[in-house]
């Protein structure tokens, strides 16, 4: 989806602006992110939120969305 | 969500006070999903398929519409397609097509039908008069037949953009995650253990059964009250279904006699509210327990293969594992969860994990504590622990030695924050029950587990009185004794006694919106928002006292349920107490409230380590749970009576999954034990006391360093368990539950 790419860069300031970014630059991760992902920022787990800060140089890991029960 | 207020000296968190619900639990006055009824109500019935996979020809509802006491017949076209919104998809379209079966039924007890009557006894009479003609189809149960190029098609088109082309369409999504090059880890261990794993579908087994009232108008004007573990789900997703305005439909939630996240969906609840739209009268349904075995949402079934390359020190090289899971007819069983999690535990080099939803002709999915989760730690804790007995290396040595810790790069991806599993090995390795002396005949397994936990939209409002108390309003049905927990860290904040504070769970229409009771989130998600809105009204507090004292607000702090001045400037003032200010609240600015809405981001995983000694008796292949301990990390423990229930419950609910309980399907595709005399969960003379230990290494995503308890205590019992009876039997076991015929046949097979 992104061209075998496991680790691509973008830039975003907040975890909504990333996934808006690679939708841009990769329009194929439209579907899995409309699927539902969590984005975990440094290890910080962010289940869903769009306007959850990334600091600069943070570790940023795509993950489909987790559930619970 | 940014923490510059973290609390570690705690003067009401961490004590045990009795809870504030406990009274009316005990006495009845407690009010559960059965107990409401209203003026001219009526009972419902549904009908409900007899075939596994079959497609509806014809239903034929004029002899039950004609019945005296019928006052309502509903079918699928009772429900939307909405008049003001363009259709259902997604989650919402599959929960209607579960509700109630559209052109096909898709498993023994898919509702097709479903009238009110006068009376739940001419309900459940007049139901048998509706006549549906069906054309059988082809069924499949097993989630390996499921993917098997024969296997009928439940449902083309099902599957989502992850699943690799050439899969079958019962396929319906794909998972693959992980890092390292497992092959080269492979190469490089002494000792390679490849084995395969299977786990039969269990059901939550909460002893209330789905009830509901609900009351649908022709204006579209609607009330609800349910047994749910979230009310504002159920209200979404009924006014979805009933092609409704979400804010017209009023949900209360019942108490709750257990949920364990089956009741995190809906199934009756938008039936009752189409069969009062059509009657105009109030419509009651209650589930037998057959219905809810049948027609509600167990657990996934799961097929297993791990591979797992150690060296001789204990060192893990590489770890790969393939989860099938089987979730029912319909998207949704948690392969990917089972994937991210099975190898969480671990701080490894190279780790490959795939995961795959898998539809069969069973009854729609739903969440059951941590789901995926134990499956998967079956499968992978039991090939440690063979690779620990044929290298001969201590059990928990080798999971020191391979622990995940701050730092790691998780097998899912991310790196963990700081986390309690080394800190929870150690307490186990030091547990006097781990260096206990075995009997003859009796085994020991441990186990490690892991969960993610969740955070969620929640809001709180907290009032306080004029006599100095303080309600609180949480919208988190109490599954767990939340009511205690957030009482608890409200008298944290405000300084009031905790016997002060009434904790009541609001209904929709009188708090703003709050995600499910589930994923372990509760007392981390509600409880912030109550810390939060307690500080909001503690802000208020402040500001009357300054003004007052006639000093600037910053110069006012609060200290043990006081106002008081601070600061050089601030004046010599004595301490005012809450209940000081309260009293006339009403002349010096109004009523003071506090609020907090958000969506709390940093929920914190856990861990915990499941100790048991098992026996196993070799003529009857019953197995007896002779010692079981429980360690697990909590964060901070705010009510610690509460946080060893969740423990224990865990563990009870492992033991019953790993030793009995499974959905037995006949060839026919029927459930063959609809029951609780054939479905045999455990009762208390089948467990031991099961002790706990609490670990707090705090999370640093809230306050107090709350982590999610409820879910993690039942990943390690299943694979603890079967290690223990490995050991006691003397032959692996690689299929739940170890009922004992089959640990009769493993024990006859291993000559």
């Amino acid at each position: 989806m992104t061209g075998g790419q496991q680790v691509v860069e973008v830039d975003a300031t907040t975890t909504g602006e990333i996934l808006r970014e690679l939708v841009r630059r990769y329009p194929q991760l439209q579907a899995p992110i409309d699927a539902g992902v969590s984005i975990a920022i440094n290890g910080r787990i962010i289940a869903s939120g769009l306007s959850e800060p990334v600091p600069e140089g943070a570790e940023v890991y795509l993950m489909q969305r987790l559930r619970g029960g | 969500m940014a923490l510059d207020d973290r609390k570690s000296g705690f003067t009401f968190v961490g004590t045990r006070p009795d809870r504030p619900d406990g009274l009316d639990k005990v006495t009845g006055r407690a009010k559960f999903g059965a107990d409401m009824s209203a003026p001219g109500m009526l009972h419902g019935a549904i009908l409900r398929s007899p075939h596994a996979h079959a497609r509806i020809v014809r239903i034929d509802t004029s002899k039950a519409e004609a019945h005296k006491y019928v006052k309502a017949v509903v079918t699928r076209a009772d429900f939307a397609e909405v008049p003001f919104k363009p259709g259902l998809e997604g989650e919402f379209w599959n929960v209607l097509e579960n509700v109630m079966a559209g052109e096909k039924a898709l498993y023994d007890g898919h509702a097709v039908a479903a009238i009110a009557a006068t009376s739940a006894l001419a309900a459940r009479d007049a139901v048998k008069l509706i006549e549906v003609e069906y054309e059988v189809l082809p069924h499949v149960t097993d989630v390996d037949k499921a993917m098997a190029p024969d296997a009928p098609v439940i449902r083309e088109g099902a599957a989502d953009y992850s699943v690799p082309e050439g899969v079958h369409p019962n396929v319906v999504r794909y998972h693959e995650s992980g890092h390292g090059d497992v092959e080269a880890g492979f190469a490089e261990a002494d000792l390679v253990i490849e084995d395969s794993f299977v786990t039969e579908a269990t059901h939550q087994g909460y002893i209330e059964p789905h009830a509901c009232l609900g009351q649908l108008g022709a204006d579209g004007k609607g009330e609800l009250w349910c047994t749910t573990q979230g009310h504002w789900i159920a209200q979404k997703t009924c006014a979805a279904l009933l092609g409704i305005e979400t804010s017209q439909l009023r949900v209360t939630a019942s108490e709750i006699g257990g949920g364990f996240g089956g009741k995190t969906t809906v199934f009756i609840e938008p039936v009752a509210l189409a069969l009062s739209r059509k009657a105009n009268r109030p419509v009651k349904i209650v589930m037998s327990r057959s219905e809810v075995f049948r027609a509600t949402g167990p657990t996934a079934s799961a097929s297993m293969d791990v591979k797992i390359g150690m060296k001789k020190d204990g060192t893990i090289t590489a770890a790969e594992g393939i989860f099938r899971l089987q979730g029912g007819a319909f998207p949704g069983a948690p392969g990917d969860m089972t994937a991210m999690c099975a190898f969480a535990p671990y701080n490894l080099t190279n780790v490959r994990q795939v995961g795959y939803d898998v539809m069969a002709n069973r009854p729609k999915q739903a969440a059951y504590r941590a789901p995926g989760a134990p499956m998967g730690a079956f499968a992978v804790e039991s090939v440690i622990d063979e690779l620990c007995k044929k290298l001969d290396l201590d059990p928990i040595d080798v999971r020191l030695k391979n622990a995940a810790h701050e730092g790691t790069k998780a097998s899912y991806g991310p790196t963990y924050e700081q986390i309690g599993l080394v800190e929870s090995l150690e307490a186990a390795k030091a547990h006097q029950h781990y260096s206990a002396p075995l009997k003859p005949g009796q085994g020991r397994g441990i186990s490690c587990g892991f969960w993610f936990n969740h955070g969620g939209e929640t809001s709180v409002s907290l009032a306080l009185s004029e006599d100095g108390s303080a309600q609180v309003m949480v919208g988190t049905p109490d599954i767990g004794g939340s009511r205690a927990s957030m009482a608890l860290m409200a008298a944290e904040v405000l300084g009031i006694p905790y016997e002060n504070i009434r904790v009541t769970i609001a209904d929709t229409a009188t708090l703003g919106y709050n995600d499910v009771s589930h994923g372990s989130r509760v007392t981390y998600a509600s409880g912030l928002a109550t810390i939060k809105a307690a500080k909001h009204a503690v802000e208020k507090l402040c500001e009357r006292a300054a003004a007052k004292w006639g000093i600037p607000v910053d110069a006012v702090k609060w200290e043990n349920g006081c106002a008081v001045p601070s600061g050089p400037n601030a004046g010599d003032f004595d301490p005012l107490p809450l209940a000081e200010i309260t009293a006339n609240m009403g002349s010096t600015g109004g009523p003071i409230s506090g609020h907090f809405e958000a969506t709390p981001e940093g929920a914190g995983v856990s861990f915990g380590i499941h100790i048991v000694d098992a026996e196993v008796d070799p003529e009857t292949g019953k197995t007896s749970v002779s010692r079981y301990t429980v360690i697990q990390d909590a964060g901070k423990a705010i009510h610690p009576a509460y946080v060893e229930g969740q423990y224990q419950g865990g563990a009870a609910q492992g033991i019953g999954w790993a030793l009995n309980e499974e959905y037995i399907y006949g060839d026919d595709g029927r459930l063959q034990n609809s029951i609780f005399l054939d479905y045999r969960i455990p009762v208390a003379s089948d467990l031991p006391m099961i002790d706990t230990v609490i670990v707090e290494v705090p999370n640093p995503g809230h306050p107090y360093g709350v982590r999610g308890v409820g879910e993690t205590g039942i990943v390690p019992p299943l694979a603890a368990i079967a290690n223990a009876v490995s050991h006691a039997a003397g032959v692996r076991m690689r299929q739940l539950p170890m009922s004992p015929p089959r640990i009769l046949a493993a024990l006859k097979q291993d000559g």
